[in-house]
C-alpha cells in the first residue's frame, strides 16, 4: 500500500495529462485552493472521478469537506462573487464531453453553463431572484441559449413547470418565488435547471432546505427526470440516505479529498472507511431499533489550511490506535482497491477493517 | 409569509387612498404640534407673542392692536381653528383700525415683513425644488456609478481612491466646499458668475447660477450614495441568486446590470425619497452659502427675525414634502419589490 504513486495511478485512475477520456465527465486531480489572510484554504485537494451519461454520482461529506466547491469548480463558478478578494486557484483537469474546461476560454465555459451543465442549489428561496417572477427567470434561462421570442420561451417555461409537477403552471408562471411553498420553489428551480436539457445536472443539497415531507418527492422527481432526459447527475449531500437511494456511485469526501468511492450499494452496505462507518452510524434510520442511540463522529471537521499530517481523519478516528504494520503514520493513505470498482483510503489492512466492520460496526447499525 | 395574487391596480388605488388619508391626519397632527410649540412656549416662557411681532419698544396700544388683529388673545383652540379655516377659505385680520386680507390658502400673515406667508412659500419653493432635483440627478448618476465600480473593483486603487474622496465628501460641510468652489470657479477663474438669476429672466443665467450649488450639494450626497451603493452591491453580489444568474450562463454585464442592480436600487431609492423630502424643506446651508432665494434661506432669516408665521409655514411645507416623498418611496418600493404587500 505504501507503493502507491501520488497520483493514485496504481489504483487504476487516469494519470494527469493523459489524452481525452472516454467518460462523459472526468475530473482529474482537481484542486481548488483559496488564498486567505490565515493561509491557503485547500477546499478541494486532488479529487479524481468520472461519470457517464445516465448515471448518478453521489458526493457525500460534512460541511467544509469540499463537496460544494467541487461542484462550483466544475461549473466554473468557484471565483464568482470574489470581487477584490484574492482569486481562487484551480488546477487539474475537468473533461466534459471531450472538452477540458479549465483551459478553455471562459466565455466558452459560460455558454456551456445552463445549456450543457446546470445546477440546482440548496435553498431555492435565496437561489431565485426575489424581484422576478418564476416565469421571467425560466424564460431568461432559456433565451440565453435559444434564439426564440418571449412567447415561445414562456410556453416552454409553462411546459417545464408542468413537467416538474406544479399545478396550474400557466397561472403559477407569473408568481414570484415568495408566493411558492418550499417544495414548489425547488420544483421551479429544477424546471429552470432543466429548461435547456442539460447533459450534466449538479444538485447541491437539493433537499436540505426542504420539509422532510417533500424531500422524497423532490428526490423522486430528480430520478424520474434523469431517466427521461438521460443526463449525468451529481447529487451533493451530507445525507448518506439521500444518495444511497438515488445514486449509482458514491464518493465520500473528507478534508477536500476522496476517502472512499464505489458503487452505491457497496459503499452503503459494505463501507471500507471508518469515516463512512461514522456517517452511517450517525444517520437516523427507521428500520432500526429506536432505543439505540445514534453514534456521532466525534470532533469537528479539520482545518483546511492545516490538515493533520498523515490521514486527515486520524484525530477523529475511533480506530486510530489499531496497530498498523509497515505504515508511516505521517504518510497520507492513498485510495486503494478494496473491491470491484471500490476504493478506500485507510492505513488499516483489509482484514483489520473487515473484522471491525463485522464485529463492531455492523451489529450496531 | 404573505401569499396571494400580485397587487392589481385596484389594490394600488385602495392603498393610495389609505395612505393619503393617513398623510392628511399626519399633517393635522403636525400643525397642532407646531402651533403648540410656537404659540404656547412663549406663553409659558413669559414672553408675549404680540411683542415678538411688533418689537419690544412698541407702545402698549400697538401691541394690543396686534393681539386683537392676530387673535392672540383668543383661546389656543380658537386660534388653531382660525388657522385651519384660513387654509381653506382665507382669512381676514382686523383690529386696531386696519384690515388685512389673507386669501386662501392662508398660511398666516407675517407682521414683521408685512406679507402673507403663502406667496413667500410659492416664490421660494421652485428655487429649492430646482436645487434639490438638479443635485439629485447629479448625485444619483455619479454616486451610484462610483459605488458600483468600487464594489466591482474592491480593494483596487480606484476603490480606495473613490472611498477616500467619498469620506472627504461626507465629512466636509457645505459651507466649506461651497465657499471653496465659489472661490475657485467664480472669484478665481471667473468661469461662473455665481449669482442667482431667476429662470424667467434667462435660462443660461439661471443655469450658471445653479451649477455650483448643484455640484456642491451633489458632492456631499454622491459621497454618501457611493458608500451605500458600494456596501449594498457587495452584499448583493454575495447572494445566492447572483450565483444562480451566473449558473444560467448569463454574461457578467447582465448579471451585474440587471440582477444585482435591481436589488441594489431598493435601499438607494428609499434614501433618495427621504433625502429629497428633507432637502425640499430647505437646503439651508447650500442656499445661504450661494445666496439662493429658497425656502432654507427664508426660514433662516425668519428664525433670526423671530418671524414665527414664516417658520410655521415652512415647517408645514417641509412636513408635506417629507410625507409626499415617503408615500412615493413606498409606492415605488411596492413596484420594485414584489414581496412588499400593499396592505
Amino acid at each position: 500500500m505504501t507503493e502507491l504513486s501520488k497520483s493514485g495511478a496504481a489504483v487504476g485512475e487516469p494519470v494527469k495529462d493523459s489524452p481525452a477520456p472516454s467518460a462523459f465527465l472526468e475530473v482529474r486531480d482537481l484542486k481548488v485552493h483559496f488564498p486567505t489572510d490565515d493561509g491557503l484554504v485547500k477546499s478541494v485537494d486532488g479529487l479524481t472521478f468520472s461519470l457517464e451519461k445516465g448515471k448518478t454520482l453521489g458526493i457525500v461529506g460534512e460541511s467544509g469537506s469540499g463537496k460544494s466547491v467541487t461542484s462550483l469548480g466544475i461549473m466554473g463558478l468557484h471565483t464568482a462573487g470574489q470581487y477584490g478578494k484574492r482569486k481562487a486557484q484551480i488546477s487539474g483537469e475537468i473533461w466534459l464531453d471531450g472538452t477540458e474546461l479549465l483551459s478553455a476560454d471562459p466565455d466558452y465555459v459560460r455558454k456551456l453553463r445552463g445549456r450543457e451543465m446546470a445546477m440546482i442549489f440548496q435553498d431555492p428561496l435565496s437561489a431565485l431572484h426575489p424581484y422576478y417572477t418564476i416565469g421571467q427567470q425560466i424564460v431568461e434561462a432559456y433565451r440565453i441559449h435559444h434564439k426564440v421570442d418571449k412567447k415561445t420561451a414562456r410556453r416552454r417555461a409553462v411546459e417545464m413547470l408542468d413537467r416538474v409537477g406544479i399545478p396550474q403552471p400557466d397561472k403559477r408562471v407569473d408568481s414570484y418565488p415568495h408566493e411558492f411553498s418550499g417544495g414548489m420553489r425547488q420544483r421551479a428551480m429544477i424546471a429552470m435547471s432543466l429548461v435547456n436539457n442539460p447533459e450534466l445536472l449538479i444538485a447541491d443539497e437539493p433537499t436540505t432546505a426542504l420539509d422532510v415531507t417533500v424531500q422524497a418527492q423532490i428526490l423522486d422527481l430528480i430520478r424520474d427526470l434523469q431517466k427521461e432526459f438521460g443526463s449525468a447527475v451529481i447529487v451533493i449531500t451530507h445525507d448518506l440516505g439521500v444518495v444511497a437511494e438515488l445514486s449509482d456511485d458514491i464518493l465520500v469526501m473528507y478534508g477536500g479529498r476522496c476517502i472512499e468511492r464505489g458503487p452505491a450499494e457497496k459503499v452503503f452496505y459494505e463501507p471500507k472507511h471508518p469515516y463512512t462507518w461514522g456517517l452511517l452510524g450517525s444517520m437516523p434510520r427507521l428500520d432500526r431499533d429506536q432505543t439505540e442511540r445514534l453514534i456521532p463522529v466525534k470532533g469537528s471537521p479539520p482545518s483546511l489550511i492545516n490538515l493533520p499530517s498523515g490521514c486527515a481523519f486520524n484525530p477523529r478516528c475511533a480506530y486510530a490506535d489499531v496497530p498498523k504494520d509497515n505504515v508511516t503514520r505521517t504518510v497520507r493513505p492513498e485510495l486503494s482497491v478494496v473491491g470491484s470498482q471500490h476504493w478506500a483510503a485507510c492505513h488499516m489492512t483489509q482484514e483489520q477493517r473487515e473484522r471491525i466492520w463485522t464485529e463492531e460496526i455492523a451489529p450496531k447499525l | 409569509m404573505a401569499r396571494g395574487p400580485a397587487a392589481g391596480p385596484r389594490a394600488v388605488l385602495a392603498y393610495l387612498i389609505r395612505r393619503l388619508f393617513a398623510a392628511a391626519v399626519m399633517l393635522v397632527v403636525i400643525i397642532l404640534v407646531v402651533f403648540g410649540i410656537f404659540f404656547l412656549v412663549p406663553r409659558w416662557a413669559g414672553v408675549d407673542p404680540a411683542t415678538m411681532f411688533v418689537g419690544k419698544q412698541a407702545d402698549p396700544a400697538a401691541i394690543e392692536a396686534v393681539r386683537q388683529k392676530l387673535g392672540l388673545a383668543d383661546p389656543i383652540f380658537a386660534q388653531v381653528w382660525e388657522f385651519f379655516r384660513g387654509l381653506f377659505v382665507g382669512r381676514t385680520y382686523s383690529g386696531g383700525g386696519d384690515v388685512t386680507e389673507c386669501a386662501a390658502p392662508c398660511f398666516g400673515y407675517s407682521f414683521r415683513s408685512e406679507q402673507a406667508i403663502w406667496p413667500v412659500l410659492t416664490d421660494r419653493f421652485p428655487v429649492t425644488l430646482a436645487l434639490a432635483l438638479g443635485a439629485a440627478v447629479l448625485w444619483l448618476l455619479f454616486g451610484v456609478a462610483a459605488g458600483v465600480l468600487s464594489a466591482l473593483k474592491r480593494g483596487s486603487l480606484w476603490d480606495r481612491g473613490a472611498m477616500i474622496v467619498a469620506l472627504g465628501g461626507v465629512s466636509l460641510p457645505i459651507y466649506f466646499t461651497g465657499l471653496l468652489s465659489l472661490a475657485i470657479f467664480s472669484y478665481g477663474l471667473g468661469w461662473i458668475d455665481g449669482q442667482y438669476v431667476p429662470l424667467e429672466e434667462s435660462f443660461s443665467g439661471w443655469f450658471g447660477g445653479m451649477i455650483l450649488p448643484w455640484v456642491t450639494l451633489a458632492f456631499l450626497y454622491a459621497a454618501m450614495y457611493a458608500r451605500i451603493t458600494r456596501a449594498t452591491m457587495l452584499e448583493v453580489l454575495g447572494e445566492d441568486y447572483i450565483r444562480t444568474a451566473r449558473a444560467k450562463g448569463l454574461t457578467e454585464p447582465v448579471v451585474i446590470g440587471k440582477h444585482a442592480m435591481r436589488s441594489t436600487m431598493t435601499p438607494i431609492l428609499t434614501m433618495l425619497g427621504m433625502d429629497l423630502g428633507a432637502l425640499i424643506g430647505g437646503a439651508i446651508l447650500t442656499e445661504t452659502t450661494f445666496s439662493l432665494p429658497g425656502l432654507g434661506q427664508a426660514v433662516l432669516k425668519a428664525i433670526s427675525d423671530k418671524d414665527l408665521p414664516i417658520i410655521l409655514g415652512v415647517t408645514l411645507i417641509t412636513s408635506l414634502a417629507v410625507i409626499v416623498a415617503n408615500l412615493l418611496v413606498d409606492l415605488l418600493y411596492a413596484v420594485i419589490d414584489p414581496r412588499v404587500r400593499l396592505s
